[in-house]
């Protein structure tokens, strides 16, 4: 199987956030590390590959700095990157990354294309669907296991509430991989040492934009809730506060 | 050897940082990590965090079943292959990296020994002195973990004092084996180890190397030691009794032993030094965890100023051990990494280049042991009550810490080694030291003058003209005492101490300077941070150097001659302090927000 995975970098985990001076975004200077659910895709995309053969491509959306996320994938097994260079696109709505992405990948004919569920940072879990749109295949999202068949893929996916949906697909198709689906490995030294000889290919901006709309969205605002601290007397009997506090929760606080 | 250039211009002089300036660029930090190097830390923090301490109370119960495959877990990771060439095995990446891997594994200490034992004194013998025959035999399974190894040189009776070991070797009969008789004490990872390097007196006189695999007839492992801490590792006696040793494995060359034994150290020390890093970072995070959730008088004890100077202390602690750790590691891969052609595989190349910097190496095994044990204690207090008992790991790192400080040389041998080595540099003409103490004579008795006018736009002005005066107190004290004793200085071994203070101290305060100054360049925040760390780090080695030098001038002199050296003294330490407190707050409150030692 040929496949590609979608990986993102984003601010780590526990980094503490601040947002820039326009108040649109956080700013720059934070630690960044692969979107975890896309970690995991990658691992599966590994795993597949050691069952069945082929080869793994990492593709990333980024700034400079996003390249990292590759060099991270390379050492731990894929087979080569393809890292669509520029600023800008780290301010491209999710619509967009899907075309950037399908434009830079045109004629790599892949078997799977597989992405994780969500990004940690806008969590919009968008960009593989519009992918698969893009591409016109089928896709799957929230996927916990991917059993390779003759006529395609056997899928787990997770629902609600413990359930699960067993689902067959023909390939190609497009993946959205929820966080262990699988233990993930540590990149080894060798493999760190040998991922600088890998190659790597750049895209520019210049090359895709053609493929790209107008960005739609934009955030105006990004602000940290303001903690606030009110006291509201209810009048009334017994039977009248608990009906308005009952109101009151339901339609002004909204937590029943 | 493979090694890749640090992006040091320069050659440096081991020990040289007493009497020449480098500038920022000249020196490696952190922040100079290759990608790869970056990596392999990552890879090394996530073994340690989501392997090795899920496992500690195992280990901590001696299951070394449980250790063994952890350590074959690390070989599998490539962690073991560093400092091994490829042609065994290995990946033979450069001594930066070997003490990244050293610093990040280092978050239980059980297992970072048992792990340090392995790939330091166990295997690096092999790497250096062994034939191409025994390092095709050792090598591969030592660079995956198959094997473990161990290394055994200190006895019942001799410690310190390695050169008066009683093991002794004869060569048999058939003159195919060397007969070994006689006990080793202390031995890491004795208890499950394939491999001893073992130190041995052919005919009680040639103090020369074996190589023992386990379960050669007459080797045996005496009972594990209960110890104060790493009770997670194993510590053992071996027994030899009539043990025969096929003469292929004698390693190096007979009467030759001393070669490893001590140039073995010298990197042990670098590595001790880089692990007692990770270590306190570990304490640290734990630390600052503890003072966020723990309440008393209504507020998080992290709000108080007392709790905060801990942190910040810890804090600084581990910014200036890093800065020295990897200046000296950045400088002996340099100087590897020069080695031309062949000589490069020469073991006697490299370890003359290591040998270049005994002094810093011993340094930063003193600072790195003396940091660590400063920090667990914090911690404890921190934790207070929660800190003396064993269901908070405060206490289990305090134990920890402790043996730093007595194994890979005690501190008092190294302190020893620090000034020692100095001043026989010093007299043989190998380092100008003399003529640096000569100039500074002449200089302190003529007027004040002002220091270099360029420097004054920089913001860390203040600490760069109190660097030039702690030097210039400690040639001036070394000078003092030299002349008193001349070669006899040795003697005076308090005195050698004092003077072992200040040159560490002045070695720990130009690293975070220079580190700090490199950094300004960089991101404003770590900029700022590093700058704050570096003033107060610099009031702190200020005021142990001045109490170091006050001492070592009393003891060498009195009446006119003290008079007048302390007038010297009082003018050469004349400054005005800064308001560390103030910038202790700013220090711990950025901790405190990471929740971690964050730059
Ligand atoms: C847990 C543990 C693991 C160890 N692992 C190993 C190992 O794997 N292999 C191995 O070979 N050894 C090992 N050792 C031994 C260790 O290296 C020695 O304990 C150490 O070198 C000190 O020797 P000693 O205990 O005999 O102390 P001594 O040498 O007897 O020293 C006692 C005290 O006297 C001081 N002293 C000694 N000589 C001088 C001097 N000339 N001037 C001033 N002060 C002096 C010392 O600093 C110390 O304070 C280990 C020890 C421990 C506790």
């Amino acid at each position: 199987m040929k496949i590609l995975v979608c990986i993102k970098q984003v601010p780590q985990k526990d980094a503490p956030l601040k947002l820039n001076e326009a108040g649109t975004w956080i700013r720059e200077d934070v630690s960044y590390e692969v979107n975890e659910p896309d970690a995991y895709a990658l691992e599966e995309a590994l795993r597949q590959k050691e069952k069945h053969g082929g080869e793994v491509v990492v593709i990333t959306a980024g700034p400079t700095r996003s390249q990292q996320v590759l060099r991270e994938a390379l050492a731990k097994g894929a087979d080569r990157a393809i890292h669509l260079e520029d600023d800008r696109f780290g301010a491209l709505e999710s619509t967009n990354t899907a075309r950037a992405i399908a434009a830079a990948i045109e004629g790599e004919k892949f078997d799977l294309v597989v992405t994780g569920l969500q990004s940690d940072d806008y969590g919009a879990a968008q960009t593989g669907v519009l992918l698969a749109e893009i591409l016109g295949w089928p896709h799957a999202t929230i996927i916990i296991g991917i059993e390779k068949t003759d006529s395609g893929v056997h899928l787990k996916r997770e629902l609600e509430a413990g359930h699960y949906q067993f689902i067959d697909m023909p390939l190609p198709a497009v993946l959205t991989i929820q966080s262990g689906i699988n233990k993930l490995r540590y990149a080894t030294l060798i493999g760190i040492k040998q991922a600088k000889m890998k190659p790597m290919r750049k895209v520019s901006y210049g090359e895709v934009e053609a493929k790209l709309s107008k960005n739609l969205q934009r955030i105006e605002r990004l602000y940290v809730p303001v903690k606030q601290k009110k006291t509201e007397m209810l009048e009334g009997t017994p039977p009248e506060v608990a009906k308005k506090l009952v109101e009151h929760l339901r339609n002004t606080v909204r937590v029943i | 050897m493979a090694t890749v250039a640090s992006p040091i211009a320069k050659s440096v002089a081991g020990g040289s940082f007493l009497i020449e300036n480098r500038t920022p660029a000249e020196v490696f930090t952190p922040e100079d990590f290759s990608e790869e190097q970056r990596q392999i830390a990552e890879t090394t923090s996530q073994f340690a965090a989501n392997e090795v301490l899920p496992a500690a109370d195992q280990l901590e119960a001696k299951n070394f079943e449980v250790t063994r495959s952890l350590l074959k877990k690390a070989g599998d990771l490539g962690l073991m292959a560093v400092d091994i060439p490829e042609e065994y095995g290995g990946l033979a990446m450069n001594k930066t990296t070997s003490a990244i891997v050293a610093d990040r594994l280092s978050i239980y200490a059980s297992f970072s020994v048992a792990f340090s034992a392995h790939v330091g004194i166990g295997t690096l013998p092999i790497v250096w002195y062994g034939t191409d025959e025994q390092k095709k035999k050792f090598l591969p399974k030592l660079a995956t973990g198959e094997w473990i190894g161990a290394y055994a040189l200190s006895e019942a009776t001799s410690g310190s004092d390695a050169m008066n070991i009683r093991t002794r070797a004869e060569l048999a009969a058939d003159g195919k084996h060397y007969v070994l008789n006689g006990e080793k004490m202390w031995i890491t990872n004795a208890g499950f180890a394939d491999l001893f390097t073992v130190f041995a007196k052919i005919d009680g006189e040639k103090f020369s190397a074996f190589l023992i695999e386990r379960g050669t007839p007459g080797l045996s492992i005496g009972a594990e030691e209960h110890k104060l801490g790493i009770r997670g590792s194993s510590t053992c006696p071996l027994i030899l009794s009539d043990c025969k040793v096929p003469v292929e494995n004698l390693l190096g060359e007979a009467g030759k032993g001393h070669h490893i034994a001590f140039n073995i150290l010298n990197i042990g020390r670098f590595k001790l030094g880089a692990a007692c890093l990770g270590g306190a970072r570990n304490s640290l995070t734990n630390g600052i965890r503890y003072a966020k959730e723990r309440k008393a008088f209504g507020k998080s004890i992290v709000d108080f100023g007392l709790v905060q100077e801990k942190i910040a202390d810890s804090a600084i602690g581990v910014f200036v051990g890093e800065s020295m750790a990897y200046r000296t590691v950045g400088m002996i891969d340099h100087a590897l990494a020069a080695i031309e052609g062949d000589a490069a595989h020469s073991s006697r190349e490299i370890q003359k280049r290591v040998e270049e910097y005994a002094v810093e190496c011993s340094i930063l095994k003193v600072w790195g042991s003396e940091m660590l044990d400063m920090v667990v204690d914090h911690m404890v207090q921190i934790y207070a009550g929660y800190g003396y008992v064993e269901e908070y790991p405060a206490e289990r790192a305090y134990r920890d810490s402790r043996i730093n400080r007595i194994f890979e040389g005690t501190n008092e041998i190294n302190r020893l080694i620090i000034t020692g080595w100095l001043m026989k540099r010093a007299m043989t003409g190998q380092l100008a030291l003399m003529p640096a103490i000569a100039k500074l004579m002449e200089e302190v008795m003529a007027p004040p003058s002002f220091d270099d006018p360029n420097a004054l736009d920089e913001p860390l002005v203040n600490e760069v003209g109190l660097l030039a005066s702690a030097k210039k107190i400690a040639l001036f004290t070394a000078g003092a005492a030299s002349q008193k004793y001349m070669a006899a200085l040795v003697d005076q071994q308090e005195v050698m101490g004092e003077l072992a203070d200040i040159l560490i101290q002045v070695y720990s305060f130009e690293s975070a300077l220079l580190r700090a100054q490199k950094l300004s360049a960089s991101s404003s925040t770590s900029a700022a941070l590093a700058q704050a760390m570096v003033k107060v780090h610099a009031e702190h080695c200020f005021s142990a150097i001045e109490t170091a030098a006050r001492r070592v001038l009393a003891a060498v002199a009195e009446g006119d001659m003290l008079r007048t050296r302390l007038a010297i003294f009082r003018r050469l330490s004349k400054h005005t302090p800064v308001n560390t407190i103030e910038l202790n707050r700013v220090v711990a409150r950025a901790m405190i927000e990471a929740g971690r030692y964050s730059l």
